[in-house]
């Protein structure tokens, strides 16, 4: 019984950090489809944390924090979207330098704006996303196994947690049901097809690269006001790579993706709960963990266990004459 | 013929980078309500206004020497290795390892097998990255990302679970013997009643920086490898056709690329902390990627830029210490550095090139 009630709570926990994840893997995972590399998710998510929370504990509000994150991460979108399609600049080399500007402009106006050493003042009432309990969670929370299940692991989490794994069916529709997601999946493997059709290869990839803001900066909101009360440095700890690794562990598809999300979010949940695991005898130390992701995405590029293979125009410049 | 002298290219445009950057840095300064001009000249001062302030500049240039090479090797065969910070952690755990177990006589000795340590170790991380871009295609950005990361959680248990000494909290290595430390600036340098870079952490690693530059300009336009290298980078179809193996050459420049992001070890580890501290490499293999691309991947640009950033980081600790400027400025030019002189390069590059295609037609 002790075991079932851990294992609920190192899934509830899993769910939480798989959040975050989650958002920015299907940010990039827009981006990469319609061909544009993006290592910046993680700068995206701190400014937009940073933001988030800022204009939350002035305001009170976490509803209008969340549309400062949003706003701040499309702004930085719209830099990578500036340089790598406009002016067809290196995507990789873009990415390194948005990481960089969110990583210094966060603790430089934090500490401008609130002088506490680069974080937000902490949240609390207004200005955090509240957990939201599902009907009836208390009246079956004695049901065994369900109960547990339906009140501790699926009802009381934040509103950003549903929308996160909504977002998952609803891309998949929107990748392999409309005409935008065809266009957006050709562009990035082909641009010069969809631009012989008539249809703007500038246009589609600006569009997919909002979209990768806008979820980012969801992201980010989640990470400084809803999984935590406010902002602190270097708050996203790689998130935005660890995003990444999952999009490529997932060989970008959007349910694929929710998965690996999950797996590096319970990878995550149990270093945090555990530390070290003793096997009957052999230790696994926390940092195997912590590294796990990062060796599984390795090994899944090597393409020893299935192959990843990126969208085919992935990080080229679309130059219309050549 | 080309569109505009070569001169433009390796100097107007760099410089034009770096004027927006700091137009924009100055912006910044201004809305977080402290003065621009001011702020120059406390960093001015503090790291170019003493010895002491010298001292701390040319340290972290020789730390930027080492990783900007290491990023330009790569840029010359057209390889991007992000993985300079997580090799460079490496190197230092060569380096930690040579001069904790031998009982090195004499720090020359040492300084040699620390040479060694460090670069096999650098090499040695950078190895799988490349043997996987060379033979399986997998993305070099991608994997020495993720090489940075393991080598993160690797530092970190190695320094937690087995390197450090029984009964110490810090997650460090014990102090390397006094027989291996390498003289700084201080002792070389002052006289008995004129002491320079007193307390500053420069030493002779800065020599080995600026030799570790001249044998990478040998090497890549002196050497028929460094043509091999070029030529891969210049076009991989035309490298081919001249018998050029493509699984060699990125192997090649990925294994010295690493060597040389993990000699920067010798600095920041046998040369200043004497032993091996967690996050002892501060970001320094990132800001390698910002010293070779304002460098324009030449070794001398390289050392030149190195010193910039060397004086920026000197001066934005400075800048922390006497306004209320944080030290993070410096990573808003670094990441504005990044942006203008890489990815913003055809922003800054095409109106130049009208200028002086329409200036040529005027002197016919």
């Amino acid at each position: 019984m002790e075991f079932f009630v851990t294992l609920i709570q190192v899934l509830d926990s899993t769910i939480r950090l798989a959040t975050p994840l989650l958002l920015a893997c299907l940010a990039g995972l827009y981006s990469e489809r319609a061909g544009i590399f993006d290592i910046g998710l993680e700068g995206k998510m701190l400014i937009a944390a940073f933001f988030s929370a800022a204009v939350a504990a002035v305001t009170g509000s976490v509803w209008l924090g969340l549309l400062a994150g949003i706003a701040a991460s499309l702004v930085l979108s719209a830099v990578h979207g500036l340089a790598s399609i406009t002016f067809r600049g290196n995507q990789l080399i873009s990415g390194v330098a948005i990481n960089f500007l969110a990583s210094g402009l966060t603790v430089l106006i934090a500490q401008s704006w609130f002088k506490q050493g680069g974080r937000t003042p902490s949240l609390f009432g207004g200005g955090r996303f509240e957990p939201i309990e599902f009907p009836f969670a208390d009246a079956v929370s004695d049901v065994p196994l369900i109960g547990p299940i339906y009140s501790e692991l699926l009802s009381g989490h934040s509103i950003l947690v549903y929308v996160a794994f909504l977002f998952v069916p609803l891309t998949w529709w929107i990748l392999y049901r409309t005409r935008f997601g065809l266009r957006l999946r050709a562009v990035g493997e082909n641009p010069a097809a969809v631009d012989t059709a008539g249809v703007s290869v500038v246009g589609l990839r600006f569009a997919a690269v909002g979209i990768c803001g806008i979820l980012c900066g969801i992201a980010g909101a989640y990470l400084a006001t809803a999984l935590q009360a406010g902002f602190v440095k270097e708050m996203t700890a790689g998130r935005g790579f660890i995003a990444l690794a999952a999009l490529i562990f997932a060989k970008w598809r959007p349910w694929h993706a929710m998965w690996a999300c999950l797996l590096f979010g319970l990878l995550q949940a149990i270093a945090l709960r555990f530390q070290n695991i003793d096997l009957g005898g052999v230790v696994i130390p926390v940092q195997v963990m912590d590294a796990l992701p990062y060796i599984l995405t390795v090994v899944i590029l090597a393409g020893f266990v299935g192959k990843a293979i990126p969208p085919r125009a992935g990080g080229e410049p679309y130059v219309k004459e050549r | 013929m080309e569109k505009m002298p070569k001169w433009a290219d390796v100097v107007l445009i760099p410089l034009i980078s770096l004027l927006l950057a700091t137009i924009l840095s100055a912006i910044v300064i201004l809305a977080i309500g402290e003065d621009p001009i001011e702020a120059v000249n406390l960093m001015v001062t503090g790291a170019l206004g003493s010895t002491y302030g010298w001292g701390y500049t040319l340290y972290y240039a020789t730390n930027f020497i080492f990783t900007g090479l290491a990023v330009a090797v790569a840029f010359h065969a057209r390889l991007f290795n992000i993985g300079g910070e997580g090799q460079a952690m490496l190197g230092g755990l060569g380096v930690a390892i040579v001069c904790l177990s031998v009982p090195w006589p004499h720090w020359t000795i040492a300084l040699l097998a620390a040479c060694g340590a460090s670069m096999l170790f650098g090499a040695a991380w950078a190895a799988i990255p490349a043997y996987l871009q060379a033979k399986r295609g997998s993305h070099i950005v991608i994997t020495t990302i993720m090489f940075n990361f393991i080598a993160a959680a690797l530092l970190n248990y190695m320094l937690v679970n087995v390197m450090k000494p029984s009964g110490s909290q810090d997650p460090a290595t014990a102090r390397f013997p006094e027989a291996v430390h390498l003289p700084s600036f201080q002792s070389l340098f002052s006289t008995a009643d004129n002491v320079v870079f007193r307390g500053a952490p420069v030493n002779i690693t800065f020599f080995i920086a600026i030799l570790a530059c001249f044998a990478v300009w040998a090497l890549i336009w002196r050497t028929r490898l460094g043509y091999e290298i070029r030529a891969y980078g210049f076009s991989e179809t035309g490298a081919v056709y001249a018998g050029i193996s493509p699984v060699r050459i990125t192997i090649i420049a990925m294994l010295i690329s690493g060597a040389l992001a993990g000699m920067m070890a010798i600095n920041n580890v046998m040369g200043e902390a004497e032993r091996l501290v967690l996050n002892s490499t501060e970001n320094a293999g990132f800001i390698g990627i910002a010293v070779a691309l304002m460098g324009r991947s030449h070794p001398f640009g390289v050392f030149l830029a190195a010193l910039l950033f060397g004086f920026l980081y000197q001066g934005g600790a400075e800048l922390a210490l006497w306004t209320q400027i944080p030290r993070d400025l410096i990573v808003i030019v670094q990441g504005l550095v990044i942006l203008f002189t890489g990815a913003l390069d055809n922003m800054v590059r095409a109106p130049l090139e009208k200028l002086f295609i329409s200036l040529r037609k005027e002197a016919k």
